[in-house]
């Protein structure tokens, strides 16, 4: 029973981080998340200390908001300061790392309720210690399992009823804003939705490790996808595919459940990257009748 | 009789990073022509458009769609970026950039209705590419990608144009069906503003130009336009001294307009 | 005081051996770093870091105990795998360089998870701190840890100092030098070998996840302080390795506390202060640049209107006479707090002498009053002459610019338009 219970949980990590890392990546903001997802630190431990208590909601929506201020901060960096973007993201969410590992070392003196590894790749065995148990005896799951449906809840809902919105800001921002589009209003929303994904997310798999369930399965989807909902649909089915296969390889060679289901995303990204540019090439070898519209499209970074 | 004034650009300056880039132009365009947007390279042609189009800020002065402010009225207004300026390996087929089209501030959370849906594929089938709808769209040749702009600015069903060069990696075949396509919309009333590069077509395209080189050079028909001395004048490198100006802007991060400063 | 005295005359000879391998190591991250920034791929020093992991836990199994040299070997060659399959993604899909990084940063610390998990649960003796290197642990620098270090420090600095010229034309533009015939590959090879090695060096004492703000953030806070690369290098390296002893000695004083923390919050602190303090390009100086020029602008306002009032009044030649601040009102839309102040800075200043019933110009005041007038002037007729911009507008094109317009570009435009003296009158 509590191996079923760890698989759904990070299935639904898996999902959420799915659905969320598909516009990033589309947005060309994958490190953002990787920076959001560091950049929690600090609001988590402060959540922390302030409850004393591991899931008060209302503090992790609090942390969640450090998030939503690194995305802030690397705006303001690479706009004001011009520091180019990527250097923007580097500098800052190593910077409230470092200051989320300060605030654990100076304020948790003694309380060990955040285990600094923990905060690396989390410990999703652990969920089964924290049940929710009602009138004693009757058992209804890890208190995680939780937390992620209602992290499930309001992204499935925000991205269902902002669909529109979030494609076309993903496809071309001067367009969104031509139509009279708050792209402002949007990229925060997406940013804030990223925030509380790795902030609900970080007991189970830690701010290091839910990067790769932002970026790897969505990144796989990429690789073949025609369509938004199409990516959507295969990045989920990756992201919850190396939950289970990286479940029963970690339990059969003992090691970190989290770290053997990113290991297995990322086989699985080169995997289907490899057996696609053979595809390709056989294709290419078989069409010698080339159709009109094969054309080559100019790719950006060419020029 | 004086023509219905599509768009009116008064006494606009615009700055890039400090420096002006488009100094006080000024014109008004009639509506119901194809208008033409000339210069060299570096003259401002696409500042000018994300200007009107408020993508960008202006320093001074102040644009006007049908004697009215953009926010009035940019349903009316549909804007065709450049080609390169788009990711085309975007997961999205062909009707579902058109489908675009039919987005706005207000109906974002709405459902599409069965009407988007009619006029979106009538915009594919205008320019000819009912048979592509559901490719992926970099799996289009570049004039077919250019195509697909043209749909979808035609599902936005709006009274104004403005077209950042689509005419380039265009074949000659496409850039006449698109001509084509845009001469029927003029006849039937719209007003479409293209920056174009190539000076040899320049004449057969559009009923009207304007021609710039960081300033207005001349505005009116191509015969007007397109005289030795404007051409020497907006091809003939910019002024030493507005460039000098400009940079000294820049350097001291001046205010351009004494409006910015109290006084 | 004394804990001071006692940290730097080493009394604990740890605290030398962090303070050595601080400065080897920051120096070695910022110098390789400041061209990674250049070259725009700062957070390639991020993926580098995270894949150290796997490497260090392959050297371990390979070798059976923390040898330095297999766990160093190990992360030299996963550290420089990685960066392969970095370039190899891109150029070979349409994932673009930024999602490539994030991909292979997390595949390659999960493995690292994962091997680290392994070692741990399959009963080697003497693993105890290998979990060291995710957070890194300045304070087991040991002696043969700083020859290593002070070696990388020197192939670094050898290979700037010989590739120097090679390493500004790639960063600048690989394309140039490509076309000039540069050996553009290998080089880039290089530049990204050393910045494994710089990685490497430092992992142990910051760990995967800050390692990368050596990297980045040193260059990103001297490019406030300088457009010279050479200078650059030098900030950068001076930035990096205070951060590395200011870390030190607070974490010295804090025994609870890590090193690493604190070495990446002093530099970004630095970096924080240089994007608002800096002469160049801070907060700072553009808001002191933006309060100058609006003092300018109001005092050389003030004297135009000064110089209009007179003109009215066909009293142009002489400009003798006492004004108060509701003559200059009425010729002038003013916010009459500020008009106080301008004339006040004026009197100061000796352009204008304070009368009983008002003030006047001086000689200094009444060139300056021409001076700005004339500028203004000429501005609209250059305008008329060189633009379409009609005479309707050509006033308000003038009115800032009169402001800006050099001695050096008054003689051009003299020249240009063959005026002397003042003309007549503004359009």
């Amino acid at each position: 029973m509590g191996e079923l219970w760890i698989i759904i949980t990070a299935s639904i990590v898996a999902l959420n981080a799915a659905i969320l890392g598909c516009f990033l990546l589309l947005r060309k903001m994958a490190m953002v998340g990787d920076a959001i997802s560091h950049a929690v630190l600090p609001g988590i431990v402060v959540a922390y200390y302030l409850s004393g208590d591991k899931t008060s909601g209302l503090l992790l929506l609090g942390a969640t908001l450090t998030g939503v201020l690194a995305s802030f901060a690397i705006d303001f960096l690479s706009r004001k300061a011009k520091i180019q973007g990527d250097a923007s993201i580097g500098i800052t969410y190593t910077f409230l790392f470092a200051v989320g590992m300060i605030m654990i070392s100076t304020m948790m003196n003694g309380n060990t309720d955040i285990d600094m590894e923990c905060v690396l790749y989390g410990d999703i065995s652990l969920i089964n210690l924290d049940k929710i148990v009602v009138d004693g005896n009757l058992y209804l799951g890890p208190r995680a399992f939780y937390i992620e449906v209602i992290a499930l809840v309001i992204i499935g809902f925000s991205i269902g009823f902002g669909f529109k919105g979030f494609k076309v800001l993903s496809f071309n921002e001067d367009y969104a804003k031509a139509l009279g589009i708050n792209t402002n209003r949007w990229h925060y929303a997406l940013m804030t939705l990223v925030s509380l994904t790795t902030v609900f997310s970080f007991e189970v798999v830690g701010a290091v490790l839910v990067v790769g369930f932002l970026i790897i399965p969505p990144a796989t989807a990429q690789l073949f996808s025609t369509k938004l909902k199409q990516m959507l649909f295969w990045a989920s089915v990756f992201g919850i595919l190396a939950v289970i296969i990286g479940y029963y390889l970690a339990v059969w060679m003992n090691v970190s459940i989290t770290g053997a289901m990113v290991t297995v995303a990322g086989i699985d990204f080169f995997l289907v990257l490899i057996i696609q540019r053979l595809v390709d090439r056989k294709k290419r070898s078989t069409t010698f009748a080339a159709p009109e519209f094969i054309t080559p499209t100019p790719k950006n970074s060419v020029e | 009789m004086r023509e219905a004034c599509a768009i009116e650009v008064h006494n606009l300056t615009t700055t890039y990073g400090g420096a002006p880039v488009l100094w006080d132009i000024d014109f008004e365009l009639p509506a119901g022509h194809i208008i033409g947007i000339i210069g060299p390279n570096g003259s401002g042609k696409t500042t000018l458009l994300k200007t009107i189009m408020g993508l960008l800020p202006a320093s001074s002065g102040y644009v006007k769609i049908f004697d009215k402010d953009l926010e009035q009225i940019r349903h009316k207004i549909s804007y065709v970026p450049q080609r390169e300026s788009v990711d085309w390996d975007f997961p999205a087929s062909v009707f579902d950039i058109v489908m675009m089209g039919r987005y706005r501030k207000n109906n974002l959370f709405k459902r599409t209705n069965k009407t988007d849906l009619e006029i979106v594929l009538q915009s594919i089938e205008k320019v000819g590419l009912t048979k592509y709808k559901d490719r992926q769209i970099a799996q289009l040749s570049g004039g077919q990608q250019q195509r697909v702009f043209i749909a979808r600015a035609l599902a936005q069903k709006a009274d104004i144009y403005l077209m950042d060069e689509p005419f380039v990696g265009v074949d000659a075949a496409t850039e006449h069906s698109i001509l084509k396509l845009l001469k029927e919309m003029r006849d039937l009333g719209k007003t479409v503003l293209i920056i174009h590069h190539d000076l040899q077509t320049v004449s057969d395209y559009f009923d009207y130009l304007v021609l710039l080189n960081t300033r207005l050079i001349a505005k009116g028909t191509p015969q007007e336009v397109l005289t030795e001395e404007n051409l020497t004048n907006a091809y003939g490198g910019q002024l030493t001294l507005l460039a000098k100006v400009a940079n000294l802007i820049k350097v001291n991060q001046f205010p351009i307009r004494e409006k910015d400063v109290d006084l | 005081m004394q804990t001071f005295l006692d940290f730097i005359s080493f009394k604990d000879p740890n605290v030398m051996y962090v303070i050595l391998g601080m400065i080897c190591i920051n120096s070695s991250s910022a110098l390789i770093g400041t061209f990674a920034f250049l070259r725009k791929r700062s957070l390639i020093g991020d993926a580098i870091a995270h894949s150290l992991l796997p490497g260090i836990c392959l050297g371990f199994i390979a070798a059976g105990d923390k040898r330095m040299i297999f766990l160093f070997l190990g992360a030299f060659l996963t550290g420089w795998f990685s960066t392969f399959l970095v370039d190899y993604i891109v150029n070979r899909s349409k994932i673009k360089q930024d999602a490539a990084i994030g991909i292979v940063l997390s595949s390659f610390f999960a493995l690292g998870i994962v091997l680290l998990t392994y070692i741990q649960n399959a009963g080697y003796t003497n693993q105890g701190g290998l979990n060291g290197f995710l957070f890194g642990q300045a304070a087991a620098i040991n002696r043969d840890e700083i020859y290593l270090f002070a070696l990388i420090l020197l192939i670094i600095l050898v290979a700037i100092l010989v590739f120097y010229r090679s390493f500004i034309l790639i960063s600048f533009n690989a394309e140039f030098a490509q076309s000039i015939g540069l050996p553009v590959r290998w080089i880039e090879f290089l530049m990204t070998s050393l910045t494994v090695l710089a990685t490497a060096s430092g992992i142990q004492a910051l760990g995967v996840v800050l390692m990368s703000a050596l990297i980045v953030t040193p260059a990103a806070a001297a490019r406030f302080w300088t457009h010279k690369l050479s200078r650059m290098l030098v900030i950068g390296v001076v930035f990096s390795v205070f951060s590395g002893i200011v870390g030190a000695y607070i974490s010295y004083t804090h025994a609870a506390t890590p090193t690493g923390p604190w070495v990446v919050a002093v530099l970004s602190v630095i970096t924080l202060l240089s994007f608002t303090v800096s002469t160049k390009s801070g907060i700072l100086a553009n808001f002191l640049r933006a309060r100058k020029n609006k003092i300018k602008i109001l005092q050389e306002t003030i004297l135009k209107t000064i110089f209009h009032y007179h003109e009215r009044r066909g009293l142009a030649q002489n400009l003798d006479s006492v004004l108060t601040p509701t003559d200059l009102l009425s010729v002038r839309v003013y916010d009459t707090y500020q008009l106080q102040k301008g004339i006040k800075r004026l009197i100061r200043l000796g352009f204008l002498v304070a009368k009983e019933k008002g003030f006047t110009l001086t000689e200094n005041g009444k060139i300056e009053g021409r001076r700005i007038v004339r500028l203004h002037r000429l501005w609209e007729h250059y305008l008329l002459k060189r633009t379409t911009i009609d005479a309707l507008h050509v006033h308000s094109g003038a009115e800032a610019i009169e402001h800006i317009l050099s001695p050096e570009i008054e003689k051009e435009l003299e020249r240009e338009l063959g005026i002397v003296g003042i003309p007549t009158k503004d359009f």
